[in-house]
């Protein structure tokens, strides 16, 4: 059973590494909200194994909002936004996809060879989940630094902060007050991106953020 | 317990800081004496405290370990016979200054700006002499410096001292930095910052030398060692005369303590290139302090400078400590630093009363500059008197106490043959050279200052109305002079009480001074050399006495009073009086094309025209020019390479994280 529940975990764990990927070459706006909303509903099935693993009750509550927020609520409002703005079409153009994954394998190996030998007095659950984590969150920022659509860039945020909880649960889950409190911070988080997002779209009828830094540079 | 008592003294001093800030606020006439008095109570104590635990050997001494500070680990703090020593030094110092700041606060316009910053600026000190950890040290140490910065901007709708501020902030946040990389190295990977501990680690050499050249950069920027000094003569004027008194006196001498706390007792066993290093940069100090000093106008920024120099004298006497401990010549090494540590202690005596006297040519006139002054010996004649006494002190004459110490030093330079490095057998005679030289400047520049601002006829308005100061003012300025004069005249005492730290920082001492035949002090062996202050002073008595009698015993009795030959000019305006640049010009003349690139031009106009003939005379200042001024054009050339970062991309920025992020995991992951 120990050794059951141990492989599980990593199971899920690596479940988001290997969905993160999915993200990282995902071209398409409504491909890439899908594969977003599948990363959140991995994230959610990890926290809840760790909380029956752990019995811990309360991890239960953060695979709930988990799921609920970020599986079912911002992927569908994402996805009318993308609607609204009428860039479900569109395809972005990510600069070579065999590039960035090769930096994303190396992402990889790199938490692998830092946390490894820094958690190795942690339980193993942890030791790994701790890696695995580091390699979810470097992939999420890799992405919002490989993306030049708004909406995407959202998304990488997104996933960096289900690698921030996934790092949590393994260390037997932060308290639940900051669990929620970081929940509706995401939250708003979205709303006030979405809010811009649209301003943005209204003057310069585009997302893309390099019209942004074209305009200030104009200025100058 | 002394320790305990200091601890609370220090805790009473920053209740002080609070009452004095609330005082301040509701601008209450009263709060000067009060905050002032009891400032002085508690520095009495501290006193007190450091005097049993330098006189009364280990019972009295003890170090404490209390749960403040950093979480877990706390403060330590401790009473050895070195922070015994600083101790007195500091709160001699404190004790005199706020006796003396009862008469001078009052003329304060805005007290508010000055009162809670003053206990405060006088426990930061002591709490640096107490610490026996680095980080309350370092803590200490910035809190010393912020107080007293906040006491130099105390007149700050001055653009000159906004300036001096600023200068001032920036080369003390230099030093604590390097004081902060040198406990780094002193620690170690361990990271035990408890001077304890630190002082039983084994040092690599060349760390414990790249610590010596850090304290040399943070210690040597707060004491004033050229060319750190650029920020002394423009802060120490700023602030209000007691404090100036303090920072000069007193404030250099922490400064000093930091210094020998970690070279001598933290360090380990020190190279003999150390004491080149040091003695170089005393050297330097000294020769190059006075020669400021010479040319100074300002009164107060004339004790800076003069405050460069001691500095440098004090740093001669260490380096050679250093010297004499590296080939185990424990008597030489005692008598060094027995004698830098009794300089420290006189000059923070001399220099508190010379800048007293500033304060009250200050308060009595309103004048800094020396030149508007002039003929105060009739209208101020016990400041007068006592300032000449203190330049007495300062220009090392006998039988007052700048003599016993640089004398000390000198004969410490003396046994400089018996050291083995060829480099330091050229050396610290040419650093006893140096001192010779500055002693005798110094000489120079105090029959300056004091001849242009009391003697001959008043050059300005401002001097002609001067008045008396208060009583406080005067008996603060009486008690140092006579203790000057007790350390001139009986140094034993004040010698064997060193004994203690000199055992403690190069394991010897100076030999037991004999209270007879004569009170004299030897500082090696009674066959080499010795000297009796008291029998100095006793022949001057004499001498004296001996000249009175016969002059009034053989000279006529019909005394005439007459104006004096006025050289066929009548009423001569005081203008054509002998001035401080006259005076200080075959000085200029000497060393002004070395030292300051002197330029001396001339503008005749043509025959015939009415206008006058000028005499143009620049000097430069080729420390700024040289270390200060490149550096600047480094930093902004810089700043203005790096401003593009203020206007990148939002992409951009996510990616320099990004990269830092990745960068640092690889540090972390190769460093494993």
């Amino acid at each position: 059973m120990e050794r059951f529940s141990l492989d599980a975990a990593h199971l899920l764990a690596g479940g988001m590494v290997l969905v993160s990927f999915m993200m990282l070459y995902q071209n398409r706006i409504l491909g890439l909200l899908n594969v977003f909303a599948a990363h959140a509903v991995v994230l959610s099935l990890s926290v809840a194994w760790q909380a029956y693993v752990q019995s811990a009750p309360h991890l239960f509550v953060t695979a709930a909002i988990a799921l609920i927020l970020k599986a079912i609520i911002i992927p569908v409002a994402l996805h009318h936004m993308v609607l609204r703005l009428g860039v479900h079409r569109d395809i972005e153009t990510v600069g070579g996809i065999g590039p960035t994954m090769l930096m994303g394998i190396g992402l990889v190996a790199l938490s692998m060879v830092v946390m490894l030998p820094a958690a190795a007095e942690a339980d193993p659950i942890a030791r790994e989940d701790l890696a695995l984590a580091l390699s979810v969150i470097l992939l999420g920022l890799l992405m919002m630094v490989t993306r030049q659509n708004a909406i995407s860039q959202i998304v990488g945020f997104m996933s960096l902060e289900n690698g921030l909880v996934l790092a949590a649960t393994g260390a037997r889950g932060m308290p639940l007050v900051v669990e929620i409190s970081v929940a509706f911070s995401v939250l708003v988080a979205f709303i006030v991106i979405g809010v811009f997002l649209f301003r943005i779209r209204e003057r310069f009828d585009t997302i893309d953020t390099q019209a942004l830094d074209d305009f200030r540079e104009g200025r100058e | 317990m002394p320790i305990a008592a200091a601890l609370l003294s220090v805790a009473g001093l920053a209740g002080v800081a609070v009452v004095a800030t609330i005082l301040a606020a509701q601008r209450r006439a009263w709060a000067t004496p009060i905050v002032y008095g009891a400032s002085l109570i508690l520095a009495a104590v501290l006193l007190m405290c450091g005097l049993l635990a330098l006189l009364g050997g280990s019972a009295f001494q003890g170090a404490v370990h209390l749960p403040v500070g950093l979480p877990w680990i706390g403060a330590y703090f401790a009473l050895d016979p070195l922070s015994a020593a600083f101790l007195v030094i500091v709160d001699f110092g404190a004790v005199v200054a706020s006796f003396y700041a009862i008469g001078y606060g009052a003329h304060e316009e805005e007290p508010g700006r000055v009162l809670p910053f003053f206990p405060a600026f006088l426990a930061g000190m002591n709490l640096v002499v107490l610490s026996a950890d680095a980080f309350g040290f370092l803590v200490a140490w910035e809190f010393m410096s912020l107080s007293s910065w906040a006491l130099v901007m105390a007149h700050h709708h001055d653009a000159e001292n906004r300036r001096a501020g600023y200068v001032y902030l920036l080369m003390a946040s230099f030093g604590t930095l390097m004081l902060l990389l040198a406990f780094g190295l002193l620690a170690g990977p361990d990271g035990d910052y408890a001077f304890s501990a630190i002082r039983t680690a084994h040092h690599v050499p060349w760390l414990a030398g790249l610590v010596l050249v850090l304290m040399l950069l943070g210690a040597g920027s707060k004491a004033g060692l050229v060319p750190l000094h650029v920020w002394l003569p423009l802060a120490h004027p700023a602030a209000p005369s007691h404090v100036s008194a303090l920072m000069s006196g007193v404030m250099t001498k922490v400064a000093v303590y930091g210094f020998i706390r970690v070279v001598f007792d933290l360090a380990g066993e020190p190279a003999w290139w150390w004491a080149v290093l040091v003695l170089i940069l005393g050297s330097g100090s000294a020769v190059l302090g006075v020669l400021h000093a010479v040319l100074q106008r300002d009164l107060k920024r004339l004790l800076a400078y003069s405050t460069v120099e001691n500095v440098g004298i004090i740093f001669i006497g260490l380096g050679l400590g250093l010297a004499f401990k590296t080939n185990d010549m424990t008597g030489a090494a005692a008598l060094a630093v027995a004698a830098s540590i009794f300089h420290a202690f006189n000059h923070s005596l001399f220099k508190s009363l010379l800048f007293f006297g500033a304060g009250n040519v200050l308060t009595g006139t309103g004048e800094r500059d020396i030149e508007k002054l002039g003929g105060l010996v009739h209208r101020m004649p016990e400041t007068a008197y006592l300032f000449l006494g203190g330049c007495l002190a300062i220009s090392a004459l006998p039988p007052l106490n700048g003599f016993v110490s640089e004398w000390l030093i000198l004969q410490a330079i003396l046994l400089s043959p018996d050291v083995p490095q060829w480099a330091l057998r050229f050396l610290i005679p040419a650093s006893g050279a140096m001192l010779a030289l500055a002693a005798a400047l110094a000489a120079a520049c105090f029959v300056r200052a004091f001849g242009i601002t009391f003697l001959s006829r008043p050059r300005s308005p401002a001097a002609e109305t001067a008045h008396e100061v208060s009583r406080w003012q005067i008996r603060a300025m009486y008690a140092l002079l006579i203790i000057c004069l007790i350390a001139g005249v009986f140094p034993g005492p004040f010698l064997d009480a060193l004994s203690p730290v000199s055992q403690m920082l190069v394991s010897g001492a100076m030999p037991k001074q004999p209270i007879l035949p004569h009170l004299s002090i030897i500082p090696i062996s009674e066959s080499r050399s010795s000297y009796s202050g008291f029998l100095v002073f006793f022949f001057i008595l004499m001498a004296s006495w001996a000249a009175i009698r016969v002059i009034h015993n053989f000279a006529s009795r019909a005394v005439r009073r007459a104006p004096p030959w006025d050289c066929g000019f009548p009423d001569a305006s005081p203008v054509t009086q002998y001035t401080a640049d006259s005076f200080a010009q075959p000085i200029r003349r000497v060393f002004g094309p070395i030292a300051f690139r002197a330029k001396v031009s001339q503008t005749m106009p043509p025959p015939g025209d009415m206008a006058p003939a000028r005499l143009t005379l620049s000097l430069r200042d080729l420390v700024w020019e040289f270390i200060y001024e490149p550096l600047e054009s480094v930093v902004l050339y810089a700043a203005e390479r790096l401003n593009i970062l203020q206007f990148l991309t939002i992409r951009s920025y996510l990616s320099l994280v990004f990269a830092a992020l990745v960068l640092l995991l690889v540090l972390v992951a190769t460093w494993a």
